[in-house]
């Protein structure tokens, strides 16, 4: 089984040197595509139908196709490293261990939109990655693959490293603009779109870092070989994840269309002993949870779709049944209430309001009509309702848990508590 | 006044932005970094250099969570409280922190030693419950190793 992308992780955790990553090939792709032309590199990205591994899915190379290509300097490319959805920790990996590997993706997505000027948004927590690529920009620059005339062809481009100050928000596409401008993180209105009025009002590309890291490969070996690394119909390998109370909670760099059971049985090693699956969120906090009939579903975009949810990151949140699913999905709630930016209504207003009414669920005080109060508030604040998709995103476990662990909510009403503490009190008092 | 160290990593941030303000929040970064927050008399230096208002520079600086306007101890605590860590444990982590430091999230010990603050998804959820103190991570954190941890701070 082929896993390009983590091929040479070490087991001290260090990333390879400039040196070393050149002796396994590193930089041969980049030496590549300067010698096509950026519409050729455009065409073999499409071609090999790489999707945003940030949770959108969008095809790579098509996004980048709405750059204008005669246009005046600058233009920009942005690596967004600002890892935050609750229960996703996959770029961490990437960015600790292989920042080389980004920093050649980034030069080669810079080549195909002929963006001069790039930066990595790196969120704040991540101290190992930061070093890490402060070094290996500086290691790029000295050998001539950063800087003007890069590999003797011309192409110049500049790159920095930008560390966040906190806030879910600078995920955001435009948001993540918004905040490298010195500005609040609050979402940007669409059209124009940042391909063509982006960082600073320049065209902009901003791709995820696991994206921007498959593209060497793509480089080195073709798009019918990135095609044939996955299982499914969207191309490539896919770092997956999963945590919660399994066994061997981890990531594992996997063909893209595993299934969510071989995921959890096999790689995470099943569930921790005298705990049943009940339900998985499988990319993130703001996607709707599968359940036990879904574990046989592939994990890629399109089957998930299938099914009600969404790959996003493709890092799985498993819930146990010791666990309770209205505590969990308060959690959820909670986080997305607090990282709402204040920008719009209904996400301001409305997500304080479901985070109370599972508050009182949770502790007792529900009432029969909160349930109906929050299957409205899954509609009102869904697509099409707010500025940007964190309320629909926030959404989303919520109305998957209403289906799903309904009882549970109704339980929680009508038994004035959680049945689940309830049950962890008499245990510690016996 | 900005120190002599202030300016100089402001002004390398002004040096890639098309104008100052864009320089915004890496200015109070690296003020912070040198007086711990960012009192109303950081702020209004750092805006006239920036030559933008105290007000702007405010609401940026007020947006971002981990940009103090208030005094904060001499080390951070942040314990993350998203999910995976809500299911792996957090809230006895956070129970057993309270108890050692008597302080509840957003306080300051009254030593001065530290701050601590609920902090979302630290991105190591397979190593869950996770917190930081400082630029230090612990992952698989238990309540009886915390006292230790905090030793290690004077």
């Amino acid at each position: 089984m082929e896993k390009p992308l983590t091929q040479h992780l070490r087991p001290d955790g260090k990333p390879l040197s400039l040196k070393e990553y050149e002796q396994v090939g590193g930089y041969q792709a980049l030496k590549k595509v300067v010698k096509m032309t950026p519409q050729e590199v455009q065409t073999l990205v499409k071609d090999s139908n790489l999707k945003g591994r940030g949770g959108a899915g969008f095809n790579t190379g098509l996004k980048w196709s709405f750059v204008p290509m005669n246009v005046p300097k600058p233009k920009y490319l942005i690596a967004n490293a600002d890892e935050m959805e609750p229960g996703t920790f996959k770029d961490r990996v990437l960015l600790e261990q292989t920042p080389h590997q980004l920093i050649e993706g980034m030069i080669i997505a810079a080549f195909a939109i002929q963006a001069s000027e790039a930066f990595v948004f790196l969120r704040w927590a991540y101290k190992t990655a930061a070093e890490e690529i402060e070094r290996a920009i500086h290691e790029a620059h000295e050998a001539g693959y950063l800087g003007k005339n890069i590999a003797g062809s011309g192409f110049e481009l500049e790159m920095h490293l930008h560390t966040g100050v906190g806030r879910y928000m600078c995920g955001e596409e435009t948001a993540l603009l918004n905040s490298l401008e010195g500005k609040r993180a609050t979402p940007r209105a669409k059209p124009p779109f940042p391909q063509v009025s982006g960082l600073f009002g320049k065209p902009t590309i901003v791709n995820n870092v696991e994206t921007l890291c498959c593209l060497p490969h793509i480089v080195n070996n073709g798009a019918e070989w990135f095609k044939k690394l996955s299982l499914t119909q969207d191309a490539g390998t896919k770092i997956y994840g999963v945590s919660g109370k399994v066994k061997k909670p981890g990531a594992w760099e996997l063909p893209m269309g595993v299934t969510l059971r071989e995921l959890i049985e096999e790689h995470a090693g099943g569930m921790q002993d005298g705990l049943k699956f009940r339900g998985a969120l499988p990319g993130g906090a703001s996607t709707d949870f599968l359940v036990e009939e879904h574990l046989d579903v592939k994990m890629d975009f399109a089957s998930v779709a299938a099914v009600g949810s969404r790959l996003g990151t493709g890092t799985v949140v498993v819930l146990d049944d010791q666990t309770c699913p209205v505590g969990f999905v308060k959690n959820l709630e909670h986080f997305f209430a607090q990282e709402s930016c204040g920008f719009c209504t209904p996400c301001r207003e409305g997500l304080p309001w479901i985070e109370k009414i599972l508050e009182s669920i949770e502790n007792g005080k529900g009432r029969e009509e909160d349930i109906k109060l929050l299957d409205a508030h899954t509609r009102l604040l869904g697509p099409g309702n707010t500025f940007c998709a964190l309320a629909p995103g926030a959404m989303e476990p919520l109305q998957s848990a209403l289906k799903y662990f309904r009882n549970d909510f109704e339980k929680h009403v009508k038994e004035k508590g959680c049945p689940h503490s309830k049950k962890s009190k008499y245990q510690i008092a016996n | 006044m900005l120190s002599k160290e202030e300016i100089k990593e402001i002004d390398k941030a002004i040096s890639i932005a098309p104008y100052k303000k864009a320089a915004s929040v890496e200015a109070l970064k690296a003020v912070q970094q040198h007086r711990k927050w960012i009192s109303d008399e950081s702020l209004q230096e750092v805006a006239s250099y920036l030559e933008m208002s105290a007000e702007e520079l405010d609401s940026i600086a007020t947006f971002y969570n981990l940009i103090f306007r208030q005094p904060v101890g001499k080390h951070i605590i942040l314990v993350c409280d998203s999910i995976s860590c809500w299911v792996m444990g957090h809230d006895k982590i956070k129970e057993k922190l309270s108890e050692l430091l008597s302080i509840d999230y957003g306080q300051t010990t009254a030593d001065g030693r530290f701050t601590m603050l609920p902090n979302p998804c630290l991105g190591t959820c397979d190593c869950a419950p996770a917190m930081m103190v400082g630029n230090d991570l612990y992952r698989n954190l238990k309540t009886e190793e915390i006292e230790k941890i905090l030793n290690k701070y004077s």
